[in-house]
């Protein structure tokens, strides 16, 4: 059987499964469409939670971001995790307890505010669409990667398969449809991982091979793994390079940006009690970090497995130098090898490419700037180096790609494909439904007609998640200029206006309704000027007002990191505003009392 | 009013609880894993050093430690202030 039909098979079972279990979940009522109920057990809820949270750029570009970084990047491991601990310490039970059903709810009844509400609409509106273009771009890649349809064929038939089960199901379908695709995500996550782990460092896990010895050598991985990377002019893998400050900044925004996003928060909505909400993500947690202490396995070892196919001398020997042992692989052997083959599939991908532009008949890969490059000037004299000559790597081809270089049999590739759709169709869910429920709900339901019936509501909320499938399968196929830099600006958003907002919500009395309104547009106003300053304005390139690079950043704080200062600046024109002016009304101050305990979530059900 | 008194004990306990939490998750990610690392370099863990770890691993399996004590830690208190489910 060939690698298109398995490919074929495997995902197409995984959506036949995924449409079999939304025709069993239908949502009959409102609290079925937007909290499914309030009736998913803790784990589920955790599995779900952890399927919404990891997105296309969690399963296929984290690990290439660590491989070619190494320590530096820890910040994505310990920033999109540490969320978890904010969510479940300052945010999910209270939330939970409120009752109700979206984000920007909850902020204008706690702020008594129409105007706050509208706020919190807008920035969920802009931080889940800019993410769901990521997402939907992912599917039509990896469709086209796959199965060798084009692009918009893959893009559709991603959208087609996300209206059934997220119009039909509502949360409802779409929890149990995340449980499934979690399972599916992670095997196809681990499996590779424990095979290259097995290989390279005898162990089965790769959480312990990752500080485990290195067969062929004998010196342990990461010591391995260092010399070959500085032997070849490239910074060590272990060492920190980058500013501690602003490591610690971009960790930050990350941690509240992730405990700020609003499809994270109405997952936690679907517990039945408070105490739920707390274990709940913890649960969440845990199916996080199996893949989360995967990731740094798989980004060395693929980054070791890489070096050592372009210098095989590489893989034995531990001293300094030993590199360089044998000859770098020749162009004959990377048109002409079988286990090379990998090289030839990616290359026509455009992900991967090299050039032999000394003409020996070689392909020599270093790095020869900067300070790091020094050690290489000595080989750049001794073989006639003309530039490092594996032009191209893109980082995202470190996860796709693992199962080829290791030389893994074929329907583990078809796993993996279905697996990279699994976390993009998932997150993808997770986002309409945020977006479907601010639109039927708060603006329809909240604004524009209070009156609405039940059965209404439910139909808005279908026609609204109809038309955002539509909005961001338009916005995938033509994805705008800024597609690349939304990260940095949905989690710049989310710290620096929802996070805030919410969190003295809950903590304090005293914040009112115009500190609550002045420190969200501060909050966000700051997060986009600094980051169109460097970004260009609206991120159209030529705009910018000042260069993207370190030595112009303020106080060397990079854009990406900026959300913290923006939270740091929402906190406290909140608090200014707040003291100013007059204290909440008395039942508002109730309601605060109310969600700091636990009893009676129940009867919120029957709202 | 006893009510009242109640819920505040109870809340100020939880405040504190919170603050433990929080200290240990700085501790773990923001400390040993960023600003303390050269401070603890001088423990080797598999070929790096103890910062290392906590950066890659060390700080997640924490995170997992300190929600399940805290979701524990809480069910006992709202127990101990009747205002459990």
């Amino acid at each position: 059987m060939d690698q298109f039909t398995l490919n074929l098979i495997v995902i197409g079972l995984s959506f036949a499964l995924y449409i079999g279990i939304a025709i069993y979940t239908r949502a009959g009522s409102t609290s079925e469409f937007y909290a499914a109920n309030r009736g998913v057990s803790p784990v589920m809820n955790g599995m779900a939670t952890a399927a919404d949270w990891m997105s296309a750029a969690s399963f296929i570009s984290m690990a290439g971001l660590i491989a070619f970084t190494g320590y530096d990047n820890s910040t994505y491991l310990m920033g999109w995790t540490g969320g978890y601990v904010l969510l479940a310490l300052l945010l999910a039970p209270y939330l939970r307890k409120f009752g109700k059903f979206t984000v920007p709810e909850f902020i204008g009844d706690r702020f008594y505010s129409q105007t706050a509400r509208i706020i919190g609409v807008i920035c969920l509106l802009v931080i889940s669409i800019t993410y769901v273009i990521g997402q939907m771009t992912g599917v039509g890649v990896t469709f086209s990667r796959y199965l060798e349809v084009s692009n918009s064929t893959g893009l559709w038939i991603g959208a087609a398969l996300v209206f059934c089960y997220a119009v039909l199901g509502g949360m409802k379908g779409i929890t149990y449809t995340q449980v499934a695709q979690y399972v599916v995500l992670i095997i196809a996550y681990t499996i590779p991982a424990m095979f290259i782990a097995m290989q390279l460092t005898g162990h089965v896990l790769p959480q312990t091979g990752l500080f485990g010895t290195h067969d062929a050598s004998g010196a342990k991985f990461l010591a391995k793994l260092d010399q070959v990377v500085t032997d070849l002019g490239f910074a060590n893998y272990t060492g920190h390079h980058k500013s501690t400050l602003d490591m610690v900044l971009f960790t930050l925004a990350l941690m509240i940006g992730t405990a700020g996003l609003p499809h994270v928060i109405i997952r936690f909505f679907t517990v039945p009690k408070v105490s739920d909400a707390r274990a709940s993500a913890g649960w969440a947690l845990v199916f996080i970090a199996l893949l989360y202490t995967v990731a740094p396995a798989v980004g060395s070892m693929a980054r070791f497995n890489l070096t050592a196919t372009m210098w095989p001398g590489a893989v034995t020997g531990t001293e300094a130098g030993s590199t360089f042992s044998e000859p770098a692989v020749s162009l004959e052997q990377i048109e002409n090898a079988p286990e090379l083959q990998w090289m030839r599939n990616w290359q026509t991908t455009g992900l991967l490419g090299w050039e032999d532009k000394n003409g020996d008949g070689l392909i020599q890969y270093y790095n020869e700037a900067g300070a790091e490059g020094a050690p290489i000037a000595e080989q750049i004299t001794a073989q006639n180096l003309q530039g490092n000559e594996l032009t191209t790597v893109n980082n995202d081809i470190m996860v796709l790609a693992n199962p080829e270089i290791a030389n893994l049999p074929g329907w583990v590739i078809a796993v993996v494909a279905a697996g990279g759709l699994a976390a993009a169709l998932s997150t993808a869910a997770g986002l309409l439904l945020a977006i479907s429920g601010a639109v039927s709900h708060d603006l329809i339901k909240g604004a524009i007609n209070p009156g609405i019936s039940e059965k209404g509501e439910l139909f808005a909320a279908r026609v609204s998640m109809a038309v955002s499938i539509l909005v961001a399968t338009i916005l995938g196929l033509n994805p705008p200029g800024f597609a690349a830099q939304t990260v940095a600006l949905a989690f710049g958003l989310a710290a620096s206006s929802i996070f805030p907002v919410l969190m003295m919500g809950i903590f304090s009395k005293r914040i009112n309704k115009q500190g609550a309104i002045w420190g969200m547009l501060a909050g966000i106003l700051s997060t986009l000027i600094y980051i169109f300053t460097y970004k260009g304005w609206f991120f159209i390139s030529g705009t910018n007002m000042l260069e993207d690079t370190a030595a112009n950043w303020l106080f060397g704080i990079s854009p990406a990191s900026f959300g913290t200062i923006g939270a740091l600046i929402n906190f406290a024109v909140a608090y200014v505003v707040s003291n100013a002016t007059e204290e909440p009304p008395v039942e508002v101050i109730e309601l605060v009392e109310s969600i700091r305990v636990p009893r009676g979530a129940g009867g919120a059900i029957d709202h | 009013m006893s009510d009242r008194q109640s819920s505040n004990a109870y809340w100020q306990a939880n405040l504190r609880i919170i603050w433990i939490c929080l200290a240990i998750w700085a501790l773990v990610s923001y400390g040993f894993g960023i600003i303390l690392r050269p401070l603890v370099s001088g423990i080797k863990v598999g070929g790096t050093d103890l910062g290392f770890w906590f950066a890659q691993q060390g700080s997640i399996l924490v995170f997992i430690v300190l929600i399940f004590w805290y979701a524990a830690r809480m069910n006992r208190l709202d127990r101990e202030h009747g205002v459990d489910e």
